[in-house]
């Protein structure tokens, strides 16, 4: 039985916390993530769940205890946003390389400069090739839904990699919405109990974790890391496919919306994507073929499947919540292009930079997106394919 | 699409008005609509202008974008008329609320020639005479709740009765205040 309920994404992906009843949790606070251990610590502080909160004097710090507990082998989990996650930097490597299967939610959000507190997806893009998965929810409901399925993805042992759910903050994270919530004992059931094949605190196996590699085997242990990520995108669609037994709600790599039959259709992650679908049903009702394609998993990319499902477009958007600052276009499109390479047929593709620092998206300005995709099928050229939506020039 | 019912709420930094869009979108959840509740994003200091938003419908909200085009517009604080154009794309077809002591001729000249209705709320008056204190959010909701029809006033009273029994868990004396404040203000709000 569902539990009918109004949360915003942050006390959603609160509540998925207590419900995992994790062993460890190091947090230090940012906006627009502060409330997540904020709510936490409560649930800590009234013995709902056993976790030992950690509370340490940095990001830098919080992904340090947080390989520490990983690696002696209890599961563990942290949050944070922007210039917290840029803090986290040197350790996410060492986290990913290490094979630690740590979860983090990360409310997105811009970084600096200008200072700015709002969304955009500058952090999570910067970290990209940091060896984490990554995932990425429409709403309340996706990042809750996604974070009770983390930890069967990151500690499955043909993966062994830390995972980060992501959404959008403020405008998920602050948002009070409809949610359906998951029994406590199913999403424990669901979870299960971690049971590490290799650990610190176990005392019959010594080990060493984060020793030094040389020439002799550095690459050995990249390539092997590598496998994992490459292993990821069976196991989440697995993990998925029972996710939908207990909930009734499916998921995949990535969403399409009304893809099928689509002529034009734009790519994009997060909360923008409900607004798309809006958008996207004015312009049905109005007979025009437009779709969209929305991108759960960015890490493993799922390249293959992502041009399989876009090439009978004639145009396609790709929509980039973060600046590039290559000249040449945003992380999405530039993975989505590659992906599209290698196939035959093939649509035309704009990217657009939007969003940036809290930049509203409204439904209108998606139906510019369509109405420029419009203009590059009839013209049978993109023309300047580095766009920037809802911009003062 | 069904229709959604889209309201836009005007206040400063400390009055309530993000909390009062909350409560809304609780009381409407309990009656079985889908909702949205959400600030204006961005640092909230006590006393600057602040925007919230509320969405309510019938079938499930997509939408994430900042609402332009309310049907109702509640205006917590009244010194924001000559600061803030709060009519902004407010439909004619709906109305807006705003808290003063004023009667909702006088305050018409102050809203940009808006041709819709308009009503007034002396919020100030209402909570001191339940609360003892200056809380205006309570008699806003009331006021949003009558004048947008988002559901029967009775069952409006019985729903934040219960709401209150779990919040004010710990000082139930503050229950009655808050109660007396719906109820004169499903009255007063003209």
């Amino acid at each position: 039985m569902s539990i009918r309920e109004r949360l915003s994404g942050n006390e959603a992906v609160a509540i998925a916390m207590r419900q995992i009843n994790p062993d460890v949790m190091p947090a230090f606070p940012i906006t627009p993530s502060t409330e997540i251990p904020q709510y936490f610590s409560s649930f800590v502080a009234n013995g709902l769940v056993d976790t030992e909160f950690v509370t340490v004097e940095s990001e830098h710090s919080a992904m340090s205890a947080a390989i520490g507990a990983e690696a002696a082998g209890a599961r563990t989990l942290t949050a944070t946003s922007s210039c917290g996650l840029a803090l986290m930097w040197e350790e996410l490597y060492v986290a990913a390389s290490n094979r630690l299967p740590i979860a983090l939610a990360l409310v997105n959000r811009a970084l600096s400069g200008p200072i700015n507190i709002n969304a955009d997806h500058s952090d999570s893009m910067g970290a990209r090739d940091s060896g984490w998965i990554q995932i990425y929810s429409e709403n309340n409901q996706e990042a809750y839904d996604n974070f009770v399925q983390a930890y069967r993805i990151a500690e499955h042992a043909d993966v062994r990699l830390p995972i980060m759910i992501c959404q959008d903050g403020f405008i998920t994270s602050h948002a009070v919405e409809n949610i359906n919530l998951l029994e406590d004992d199913i999403v424990k059931n669901f979870v299960g109990e971690y049971e590490p094949e290799n650990y610190l605190l176990n005392n019959k196996t010594s080990m060493a974790v984060g020793p030094y590699a040389t020439p002799a085997f550095y690459m050995e242990a990249k390539r092997a890391q590598s496998q994992g990520m490459n292993n990821a995108k069976q196991v989440i669609l697995d993990v998925a496919k029972e996710f939908k037994t207990i909930s009734g709600r499916e998921y995949g790599l990535f969403e399409e919306y009304k893809l099928d039959d689509a002529e034009t259709a734009i790519v994009i992650l997060s909360s923008a994507a409900g607004t798309a679908k809006d958008a996207i049903d004015k312009l049905r009702s109005e007979g025009k073929k437009v779709g969209l394609l929305k991108i759960r998993v960015f890490r493993p990319f799922p390249a293959e499947e992502i041009a399989q499902a876009l090439k009978n477009c004639k145009a396609i958007a790709v929509m980039d919540r973060s600046e590039g600052f290559n000249s040449q276009g945003g992380p999405v499109c530039a993975e989505v292009k590659s992906g599209l390479y290698n196939i035959d047929e093939k649509p035309l593709v704009v990217n657009y930079v939007y969003g940036l620092g809290g930049r509203d998206v409204k439904v209108e300005s998606i139906e510019e997106v369509y109405a420029a995709l419009d203009k590059i099928v009839a013209d049978k050229t993109v023309g300047e394919g580095y766009r920037y939506l809802s911009i003062r020039e | 699409m069904s229709k959604v019912l889209e309201i836009r709420w005007h206040g400063r930094g400390g009055q309530g008005a993000k909390t009062a869009s909350l409560l809304l979108a609780d009381v409407a959840f309990n009656t079985g609509k889908f909702v949205q509740g959400f600030p204006e994003y961005g640092p909230e200091r006590m006393g600057a202008p602040i925007t919230a938003y509320n969405r309510i419908s019938d079938t499930q909200i997509r939408v994430h974008s900042n609402i332009y085009d309310p049907e109702y517009v509640i205006v917590v604080d009244e010194t924001l008329l000559t600061s803030v154009d709060v009519t902004k794309g407010l439909q004619k077809n709906g109305a807006i609320i705003v808290n003063t002591e004023k009667t909702s001729d006088e305050v018409r000249p102050f809203l940009n020639s808006y041709e819709g209705r308009v009503f007034t709320i002396d919020a100030r008056k209402i909570s001191v005479a339940a609360l003892g204190k200056y809380f205006p959010n309570m008699p806003m909701l009331a006021s949003i709740v009558k004048v947008a029809e988002v559901m029967d006033e009775k069952a409006f009273l019985e729903e934040m009765r219960g709401s209150f029994k779990h919040k004010f868990a710990s000082k139930p004396e503050v229950i009655e205040g808050n109660m007396k404040a719906l109820e004169m203000s499903l009255q007063e709000v003209k």
